[in-house]
């Protein structure tokens, strides 16, 4: 069955690449496998020869998939789903990227394509450790290569295919007009292309430049953490540990600067274009990636310690074992679904989830596989490992926890062979060794992020205990609470860290040394506390002192670390890229905690009027304010003024353009939404900031009329008053000046008893003039016979006096909304904001000096 | 014993307890029947918005004043109110977790998760695309958008 316009050769060109780079790389892998393990050198060199070919393969099978699938994009080919998902005719070209990583399927092949570069140059540089690392690399590959292969073997969902047809993924099984005579069994019409206008489009979220550019880079930063964990297994596997300490220092340096990027541009692009007023909300998106950054940290301290001195070394091949397992839990957790609470797939369902627990499974018991004695351990573990997998496959649901302990039984294993196979040092370190307060430091820094993940997997353990837990109350600061301490100690140690020598410190040279940085931190510190003041009272005392404490020890890392890059008497700068990321370090939490410790609510409707209006507002005011059009309201010490709006020509986007005014700033923000998107109603709103170099002011558009709707619907609320009382509305408020009532009244066609009633309002607007309105009621006893509306058209206010028994009076207001324009915002004031991305530059750019030394050093080493 | 293996005990000792601890100040995920049994207490609740209920927003009144119906999936009602405007995709949810307390015949949230309906749902679920309403998918790899105050 042929049908009309499809474009078939793309979608069979990237699938069959997908399949030669699973093959490619299963093949890579066991030649370099091999190659490892092979005593004759011809032997190994024909291995090594077939392992590369076999990568090379796959690298160019990665980058034809690529190609295949931006062609697929580019073009609008709707016949494929993932085109359809992902992207629409209206979608901007430079947000095509940004569509072929939103699915699954895009992100997977990001890695995948990283793992290929990386490969490559490792294949180019590397030629000692080739064999066995690329045998960790391509390994890897085929994992990554099975998640997009798409096929069914005995019903279980092996990958999913991003070139599947649209016709073919099961979304027309349910629509009628795609089958022929209307009839869902009968076959697709072949035409069924004709209907299909146009594709669902990127999610507006993500029309953001930040999109384009953070995930290639937090993919380079995943990817990257491959790199020393496959040295570490190698290193084991080779049992030569210092070669390989060396040789993956350089690795180490380079994921974690990338890492530390990509995680940083996903918190600027959340900045810019969420709108919770923040760069992180310990999400477990965010804390999944943030994990094994930390532990690469830890890692790269006890890696240096090892160089040194000889001690830690069982300790980084954790940490470089662990890393890497959690960029695989971080994909499972964000993959898998298991963070939507609802979610019913169990942990061996069918689908992704088996697939990539398998793969946490495998990569968990890789590292006790290389750490092994000898190929007849490897061989018993190999065999533990599929047994485990087959039983998590059939006991995830008998026993509770069950795939818990076997990840935990992989890692103890791991830790128990390490122990075996490297001798404990029985040395004591000198607590005025600089190693001893590095090793305290990884430790915490290691620590504090088992914590965060803890805390993050609650869900995680709803599904293997069948529990029912949720975050409390204030999740966010239950992690704000320890990582304050965290930030402390860590500050602390960075501050005076590198001031220690290796082995042992004599007492005098501290104090020498540190003396002047020590002086002028304090001062600095002082003058952050008392100048500038944080006063974050919201969780209590004991918190912010706290906060103060982790200001204090980040200005000090700042400050010592600084110092420390001028010491010495010729300056290399090479040489102090350590202390360029420590300082950076240093600034990125002294601007989170400023950011954080001062952010402003400026869109606090303190006003006051409405506190008492809505019917149960007795809560704190509000943090959103609406903007009548033109008419200028009061948001800290600015003016802000809602001027008009503007749409965007192709789609259904509105800019609204708000002025902002005040002494010394005059500038215009241009909060953006969809209003409606693709028939749904609603609002997705886009926020905007204005820069300055120490503040940020930050607003976004929270609610809008809803104009297909503006009919009159509101209705009269009627105030009881008493003569001198006051009503508030939106805008002002009004004071009831008299009540009158009066028989006999001389008006035509109106009775001796018909009482006349009336009612002086005088309407003051807030920060506006004031209207004087009269009302009039005429009733027979209880029959209304006369009633008088009176509009304040300005304010579109209208009065109406129903009833007035004695004293009181019965007035009923109704604020007619179908003749305003308005917009309801939320706006932010971050200070100092520009601290913690200046911290992110410098830290990234002391880790790549830091890195480039390295190899240099190392370079130099060879050719002695 | 080493001086170091003391403080790796100390600080282990130290993470378990900030752990322990942490588990304590968990909370629940509630029905609307669970809630209301639990008045004053701070819960997530699982519902979504009943559409065939009256829902009050004005903004000209007080943008802080949001107030619904929500039905569980038992089919439970509950008041609710939320002192800010509707979060984001509200409209488009097909559940709301809701984090707040039951208190005098209402539910007060602090903040509201929308959960939108996934891509890799609307695949099974088979709308067809020539039609206007189709639901738009969204990535998986930003699970939710937290609305908070």
């Amino acid at each position: 069955m042929t049908y009309t316009g499809e474009h078939l050769l793309p979608g069979q060109i990237g699938h069959f690449f997908v399949v030669l780079s699973l093959v490619s790389s299963l093949v890579a892998a066991f030649a370099y496998f091999k190659a490892v393990n092979s005593q004759n050198i011809q032997d190994k060199n024909s291995w090594l020869k077939l392992g590369r070919g076999a990568f090379v393969i796959d690298a160019v099978s990665v980058v034809a998939i690529f190609a295949a699938l931006l062609h697929i994009l580019f073009h609008h080919l709707f016949e494929y789903r993932y085109a359809y998902q992902h992207s629409s005719l209206s979608l901007e070209p430079k947000y095509i990227l940004s569509a072929f990583w939103e699915g699954q399927e895009g992100s997977t092949l990001l890695w995948t394509f990283w793992h290929c570069v990386l490969g490559l140059i490792i294949i180019k540089r590397e030629k000692q450790w080739e064999a066995p690392v690329m045998a960790i690399v391509s390994f890897a590959q085929f994992f990554l290569a099975t998640m997009i292969i798409g096929i069914y073997i005995f019903d279980v969902k092996i990958g999913s295919n991003p070139f599947i047809l649209l016709r073919d993924s099961g979304m027309f099984d349910q629509a009628p007009a795609m089958h022929i005579d209307f009839d869902v069994t009968k076959p697709i019409r072949t035409d069924y292309l004709s209907m299909i206008k146009d594709g669902n489009d990127l999610n507006p979220l993500l029309q953001n430049y930040w999109m384009v550019i953070h995930p290639p880079v937090l993919f380079l930063g995943f990817a990257s953490t491959l790199i020393p964990f496959a040295f570490a297994m190698a290193g084991l596997w080779t049992k030569k540990f210092n070669e390989c300490i060396r040789s993956a220092i350089p690795w180490t340096l380079f994921a974690i600067a990338f890492l530390g990027l990509g995680i940083m541009m996903g918190a600027k692009w959340a900045y810019e274009s969420l709108n919770f007023g923040g760069y992180w909300a310990w999400d477990p998106v965010e804390n999944a990636s943030l994990v094994p950054w930390m532990i690469l940290v830890s890692g790269l301290h006890t890696m240096l310690i090892y160089k040194k001195t000889g001690y830690s070394l069982r300790s980084t091949f954790l940490f470089f074992a662990l890393s890497f397992i959690f960029v695989v839990y971080s994909t499972f957790l964000t993959k898998s679904g298991v963070l939507g609470e609802s979610s019913v797939h169990a942990f061996a369902d069918i689908g992704m989830n088996g697939q990539l627990f398998l793969f946490m499974i495998v990569f968990v018991w890789l590292a006790p596989f290389f750490a092994a004695k000898n190929n007849k351990q490897r061989g018993i573990i190999a065999i533990v490992t599929a047994i485990l997998s087959l039983g998590t496959y059939f006991l995830a649901d008998v026993i509770p926890g069950f795939p818990m302990y076997v990840i935990l039984s992989g890692v103890i294993t791991f830790i128990v062979l390490t122990n075996k196979l490297i001798p404990a040092s029985q040395k004591e370190e000198s607590a005025s060794s600089r190693e001893f307060w590095m090793f305290i430091g990884s430790l915490v820094f290691f620590l504090a992020a088992m914590i965060i993940i803890v805390q993050t997997s609650l869900p995680v353990f709803n599904k293997l205990f069948n529990i029912n837990t949720a975050p409390g109350e204030d999740n966010e600061f239950k992690y704000n609470q320890i990582q304050v301490l965290v930030a402390i100690i860590i500050g602390i140690l960075t501050a005076i860290g590198q001031y220690f020598k290796y082995k042992t410190t004599s007492r005098d040279f501290l104090i020498k040394k540190l003396a002047v940085p020590t002086l002028v931190s304090a001062l600095i510190a002082t003058f952050i506390l008392v100048v500038i003041k944080i006063n974050y009272d919201k969780e209590g005392l004991g918190f912010l002192i706290n906060i103060w404490l982790a200001l204090v020890a980040n200005v000090y890392a700042v400050v010592a670390n600084a110092a420390y890059i001028f010491t010495g008497s010729k300056v290399n700068i090479w040489k102090r890229g350590g202390s360029i990321a420590h300082l950076g370090f240093g600034l990125i939490v002294v601007g989170i905690l400023l950011s954080s410790g001062k952010k402003e609510v400026l869109s606090l409707n303190t006003s006051g009027i409405n506190v008492n209006f809505g019917k149960e507002s007795k809560e704190k005011t509000g943090e959103n304010l609406t903007l009548v059009k033109g008419v200028p309201m009061t948001m800290g010490k600015y003016q802000v003024t809602y001027m008009g709006d503007s749409a965007h020509p192709k789609k259904q986007q509105t800019y609204f353009k708000i002025d902002f005014k005040s002494k010394d700033e005059n500038f215009t923000l241009w909060p953006n939404a969809f209003v409606n998107y693709k028939g749904n109603e609603g609002l997705m709103a886009n926020p905007s900031s204005r820069h300055y170099w120490n503040h940020d002011v930050f607003t976004y558009v929270s609610a809008l009329p809803d104009k297909s709707k503006n009919t009159d619907t509101s209705n009269f609320v009627s105030h009881k008053v008493n003569a001198g009382d006051t009503i508030y509305y939106s805008r002002g408020y009004m004071i009831v000046e008299k009540l009158a009532g009066k028989d006999n009244l001389p008006i035509e066609g109106f009775e001796k008893t018909d009482t006349g009633y009336s009612a002086a309002i005088k309407v003051q607007e807030l920060n506006g003039p004031s209207y004087n309105s009269d009302l009039l009621l005429i009733k027979n006893k209880d029959r209304m016979l006369y009633q008088l509306q009176d509009t304040i058209m300005s304010q579109s206010l209208v009065l109406q006096l129903n009833d007035v028994k004695g004293n009181k009076a019965d007035i009923g207001v109704k604020e007619s909304s179908n003749v305003l324009d308005y917009v309801t915002l939320k706006a932010y004031k971050f200070p100092y904001i520009n601290v913690l991305w200046a911290g992110v530059v410098i830290m990234v750019f002391g880790s790549i000096i830091s890195m480039v030394h390295r190899i240099n050093k190392l370079k130099v080493q060879k050719l002695s | 014993m080493k001086k170091i293996h003391i403080i790796l005990l100390v600080l282990i000792a130290g993470a378990i307890a900030v752990l322990v601890s942490f588990l304590q100040t968990t909370t629940t995920y509630d029905t609307v029947a669970t809630a209301k049994a639990k008045p004053g207490k701070f819960v997530h609740l699982m519902a979504k918005w009943d559409k065939a209920e009256p829902l009050e927003y004005d903004a000209l009144k007080n943008p802080n004043y949001l107030a619904f119906t929500a039905i569980d999936s038992l089919g439970e009602k509950i008041n609710v109110v939320y002192h800010n405007p509707k979060p984001e995709n509200f409209e488009l949810s097909e559940k709301l977790v809701m984090k707040g307390k039951y208190e005098d015949g209402k539910f007060v949230c602090q903040s509201i998760q929308t959960k939108c309906p996934s891509k890799y749902k609307d695949q099974d679920a088979s709308k067809h695309p020539g039609n206007t309403d189709t639901k738009t998918s969204y990535n998986n790899n930003e699970q939710a958008i937290t609305s908070k105050q």
